[in-house]
């Protein structure tokens, strides 16, 4: 998958949540990522090098020290 | 095989009256008691006393012109009508005495002088009411002479004047003006049942008859072939072609449509196996005995000549198919989907059900990616249209489900339709819905369009705010500001009903003045004062029930609209009673049932998290298998991580991708990268192009099951005639497991129903015994409910207390810009069904036999585009060709597009971007630029041929 999909799925849902409730926002991002992201994706998303990274809002990057992580290596993207 | 007859199909006369006072009076010395404004008529009918009558039917108000139902009642002079004179206390009612002998024969008798006398070879032979009623009053002899008449042909001075030709020019029956007794059946079920008013009584006395429009045919003038009239005709002056290709049926078997998600019940009526037409059950909850000219008439599919009945394989999609045996095509599919595993892991294949078919078979195929397939790599079509109504409404409710069954309508008082165009893509409910606002509710449209509804013959909206594609979530935070700000919510629900802290913090967060609708305004396009003006009328009007559709869902804020809806249901009260609530209509007839089956990725049957321990301790002690845990990959995650390389097989039942799911050249790609695609379908689809195996699947009318409608009401399907496939798709799931290992034995779909029920506490009290007892039922069908639930949340909301939640409108990243200035929606027509795999195959055709592109004569004379000019339609993604037609139903700015034809392809153009939670696409948004064209583009044409070239199957090797 595209690292810029990725990223791009995961700002759009920070973006609502950073402004339904500010305060919970990495908690919520990660709540929802852990409830819908297949393992893989997760994978790719922690996997992401800095460069890539960066481009996360801050509300994702927050909800990364929160992601379940896969447990078994993802195969090869 | 076990049919299901019903057992009372009479007709009573006149409409049901509900709830009034009970009356008691004799009729024919007998005491009836009915309730308050009920007819003689019915009540006689009920009394099990038939009075003769033509002109009265109890689909439609009383009329009295065609003086048969004549009666004696002992005080009141003269023989009134009993279909048009209510009961009274007390009232000495006789039916059949020497007058009324003499009076009926006199009418029966000016009725057959002009009728002609050729029952023997008429279509309505058997099952004509002017037959029977000839028959029932004692008709013997016709006195009148041979004159002036309607029927003849030619008279002895030549070609009769009066005589006009049957009109055939509607695919699906006729109307042959001279056996008509102008008994205006046909032009009030138009009027009342239907809506449309096509039909007239033109001129007057012995000029009479019924006029499609302007004195036009049928197929030429504004009828939309719904059949109705023909249902309501009582002779054969309305009558369906294949009864009279056919004969009379003999056999009913009751059944649910298999198109739209309003899920109408139908009889479908036949001699021997052979289906010789299907008619709308008026016992049917969701239908009330009325239907749409794609349920009543568009089932000749079934038979068409294109239907594979043969399972083929491939080993190169560049291949040929071969035609093999079901033994052969099941264990190659079994071989292919281990080989896979083996090399790539357990995750690298999975499956999509399908919206088409049973809940049983949807049940099936989760059953076997989860339990056999061991990953939960399946998803369903619903992502692409409601899965957003799945999230939103569990966030705000605690359940994804529509709150209301369609009877609700009746009792609501304003009407918010939003992003939907019911005329077209659920037809059965806006009759009805249009009924309901005929006689008084108000109506709000928010949409972009100018959908039929907004002024249609005796309604008109209140208002319809024509806001800017992507905008909804703007329009619907400025409707709560209003609400808020002007004090118009309903403090006493909120505070009992709801979560108050999540209220107070939301009240905040709308109240903002970058909400108000003059704020929002320039972005909208909702002129302030017309969005105020709805805002109050939903708030204040009595019952406010809003419907909705794709066009809320199919945005990159799809999910955050859904929340907006609920949000302004609950802030005004407008929830857990009839006549109100929020109402997702579902696009397919079984979408709501694929969803509730555990189709989605990250759920079990019955909205259970896949996380969720308890509930998949249910299916690991009951499958023996274990359960992953983690959610597994949604439809559009598939196909990225199939062009990744690490998803390689996919089961497909029922449902073209290909043709129906955004970014085509996405798709095909991750289809093409695949290994082993294998599509169960009825034809050679879209997607077939890209599959190493066809499996033939069966059509509604060859399969046991159920379908649930957008009211959750689960309806049984009856098979009615045998697979021409020789499987059932269950059976085919079943066997595919078998060959992968499982131990699985179903021998009817009722055991696969009796599995759902005893693991999905919504279903827990769902099984045929009971279908087949109250007809149907509506989940959650408990032991606290156990005739089911037809409006939800009525004492607290499934999660508790409902939750308001803030909906910050984020504009999508889909920009019109120089380069593409025009924003593209799409949308369904009436006759035209999703993909069109089946309505295509039918004469529905004739309406529809090509997408065209909607746009406004401004847009078009600055481009140069004529009406019915082939125009190039161009996105930031791809690029085709369709015809245009000029039209101000679109606004300037704004362009139209449906996509039932893959010649079109309409989503070559539509983009990859999506909800940001459910990541259903987004289709109703995309920036375009329309110039003149020459002809199909270089992708269409690549399409159409690699299409082509991908359907060629080698004879079989016999």
């Amino acid at each position: 998958m595209s690292p810029d999909r990725i990223i791009r799925m995961a700002n759009q849902i920070a973006t609502f949540f950073e402004t339904a409730s500010p305060a919970e926002a990495a908690e919520d991002v990660a709540r929802h990522i852990n409830d819908f992201w297949e393992p893989r994706m997760r994978a790719q998303l922690l996997a992401l090098p800095p460069a890539s990274a960066a481009a996360l809002r801050p509300a994702v990057r927050a909800a990364l020290p929160l992601l379940r992580p896969p447990a078994r290596p993802a195969p090869a993207a | 095989m076990k049919d299901f007859v019903i057992p009372d199909r009479r007709d009573m006369g006149t409409p049901e009256v509900r709830g009034g006072p009970p009356v008691t009076l004799s009729i024919d010395g007998f005491s009836v008691t009915v309730p308050e404004g009920t007819s003689i008529l019915r009540a006689a009918a009920e009394a099990g006393i038939p009075i003769p009558k033509l002109c009265a039917t109890d689909s439609l108000a009383a009329f009295g012109s065609c003086r048969l139902c004549l009666v004696e009642v002992e005080g009141r002079a003269g023989t009134p009508a009993s279909c048009t004179t209510p009961v009274a206390p007390g009232m000495v009612v006789r039916t059949q005495t020497e007058r009324l002998k003499r009076l009926r024969r006199g009418v029966m008798e000016l009725y057959i002088s002009d009728h002609p006398l050729d029952c023997l070879t008429c279509a309505a032979n058997g099952d004509c009411e002017l037959q029977d009623m000839a028959g029932a009053v004692g008709l013997r002899e016709v006195r009148f002479e041979a004159g002036a008449n309607h029927f003849a042909r030619r008279t002895a001075e030549g070609p009769n004047p009066r005589w006009r030709p049957r009109d055939d020019s509607n695919p699906y029956f006729v109307y042959d003006p001279s056996k008509c007794i102008v008994c205006s059946r046909c032009v009030r079920a138009c009027e009342e049942v239907q809506g449309t008013f096509a039909l007239t009584i033109a001129g007057r006395g012995w000029d009479s008859r019924v006029s499609p429009g302007m004195d036009e045919t049928f197929f030429g003038s504004e009828c939309v072939s719904c059949g109705a009239c023909v249902q309501a005709c009582p002779t054969a002056t309305l009558i369906e072609t294949s009864v009279i290709a056919i004969g009379t049926p003999d056999r009913v078997v009751k059944t649910t449509c298999a198109y739209c998600g309003v899920g109408c019940s139908f009889d479908a009526e036949l001699r021997g196996d052979e289906l010789v037409r299907m008619v709308p059950s008026k016992e049917g909850k969701a239908n009330r005995g009325h239907s749409c000219v794609k349920g009543r008439f568009a089932w000749g599919y079934a038979t068409h000549r294109e239907r594979i009945l043969k399972p083929m394989i491939r080993a190169r999609i560049t291949d040929p198919w071969r035609e093999v045996s079901w033994d052969e095509a099941i264990a190659h599919t079994a071989r292919r989907f281990r080989e896979i595993q083996a090399a790539h892991g357990a995750g690298a294949i999975g499956g999509i059900t399908s919206s088409r078919c049973t809940n049983e078979e949807t049940y099936l195929v989760q059953k076997l990616i989860r339990g056999v397939f061991g990953n939960n790599n399946v998803d369903t079509c619903a992502r692409v249209c409601h899965s957003p109504t799945g999230y939103g409404l569990k966030q705000t409710f605690g359940t994804s489900a529509g709150t209301q069954d369609f009877d609700s309508v009746e009792q609501a008082d304003v009407v918010v339709i939003i992003g939907a165009n019911p005329t077209d893509g659920h037809p059965v409910f806006a009759a009805r819905l249009k009924k309901r606002l005929r006689g008084g509710a108000r109506l709000i449209v928010i949409d972009p369009r100018r959908i039929d509804l907004v002024r249609t013959p005796h309604v008109q909206a209140a208002h319809h705010l024509a806001l800017r594609p992507g905008t909804n979530v703007a329009v619907l935070t400025a409707m709560a500001h209003v609400i808020v700000t002007e004090g118009l919510f309903d403090e006493g629900f909120i505070r009992t009903r709801c979560d108050t802290a999540a209220f107070d913090d939301y009240a905040e967060f709308v109240a903002d003045p970058r909400h108000a609708p003059e704020a929002t305004e320039a972005l909208t396009g909702v002129p302030a004062a017309d969005l105020r003006a709805a805002a109050r009328l939903y708030a204040t009007g009595g019952n406010g029930a809003i419907y909705y559709g794709l066009g809320v869902t199919e945005h990159s804020q799809g999910s955050t609209t859904v929340m907006a809806i609920a949000n302004l249901a609950m802030l005004t009260g407008n929830i857990g009673r009839p006549g109100v609530g929020v109402n997702p209509l579902r696009g397919q007839n079984n979408v709501q049932g694929a969803c509730d089956m555990g189709s989605f990725p990250h759920e079990l049957p019955g909205y259970r998290h896949i996380s969720d321990d308890a509930a998949r301790a249910v299916y690991e002690s009951l499958w023996g298998v274990p359960i992953s845990p983690e959610p597994g990959l949604r439809i559009p995650n598939m196909l990225d991580a199939a062009a990744a390389g690490s998803f390689r097989g996919i089961y497909i039942q029922g449902e073209d991708i290909l043709q129906s799911d955004p970014d085509t050249a996405h798709v095909a790609a991750g289809l093409r990268a695949m290994d082993c695609v294998v599509v169960h379908d009825l034809f050679l689809n879209e997607t077939a192009s890209y599959a190493h195996v066809f499996l033939p699947g069966s059509t509604f009318l060859e399969k046991d099951g159920t379908f649930t409608n957008a009211e959750r009401r689960i309806n049984r399907v009856r098979r009615v005639m045998a697979p021409r496939n020789g499987l059932a798709d269950w059976e085919v799931t079943l066997r595919l497991a078998q060959a992968m290992g499982a131990d699985w034995s179903y021998a009817h779909p009722s055991e696969i129903m009796a599995e759902i029920a005893a693991t999905t506490p919504s279903f827990a009290g769902v099984s045929y015994e009971l279908l087949d007892r109250l007809g149907s039922v509506q989940w959650p069908c408990t032991a606290a409910a156990p005739a089911g639930t037809p409006v939800m949340h009525i004492d607290g909301f499934v999660r508790g207390k409902g939750r308001f939640i803030r909906t910050e409108y984020v504009p999508t990243d889909e920009r019109t810009g120089p380069r593409f200035p025009l924003l593209l929606t799409t949308g369904r027509i009436l006759t035209q069904y999703n993909v069109g795999a089946q309505t295509r195959r039918t004469e529905n055709r004739r309406w529809h036999d090509e997408d065209v592109l909607e746009i406004h004569p401004h847009d078009a004379e600055t481009r140069g585009i004529h009406d019915g000019d082939w125009v190039r339609l161009a996105s930031r993604k791809g690029a085709i060709s369709l015809r245009a037609r000029l039209t101000d139903r679109v606004a300037p700015g704004v362009v139209y597009t449906t996509f039932h034809h893959p010649g079109t392809a309409a989503n070559i153009v539509t983009t990859d971007y999506s909800d940001w939670a459910t990541n259903c696409p987004e289709y109703k948004v995309t920036a375009v630029q329309v110039s003149p064209s020459n002809g199909p583009t270089e992708s269409q044409r690549d399409l159409a041929g690699q299409a082509a070239a991908a359907r060629r199957i080698l004879p079989a090797a016999e």
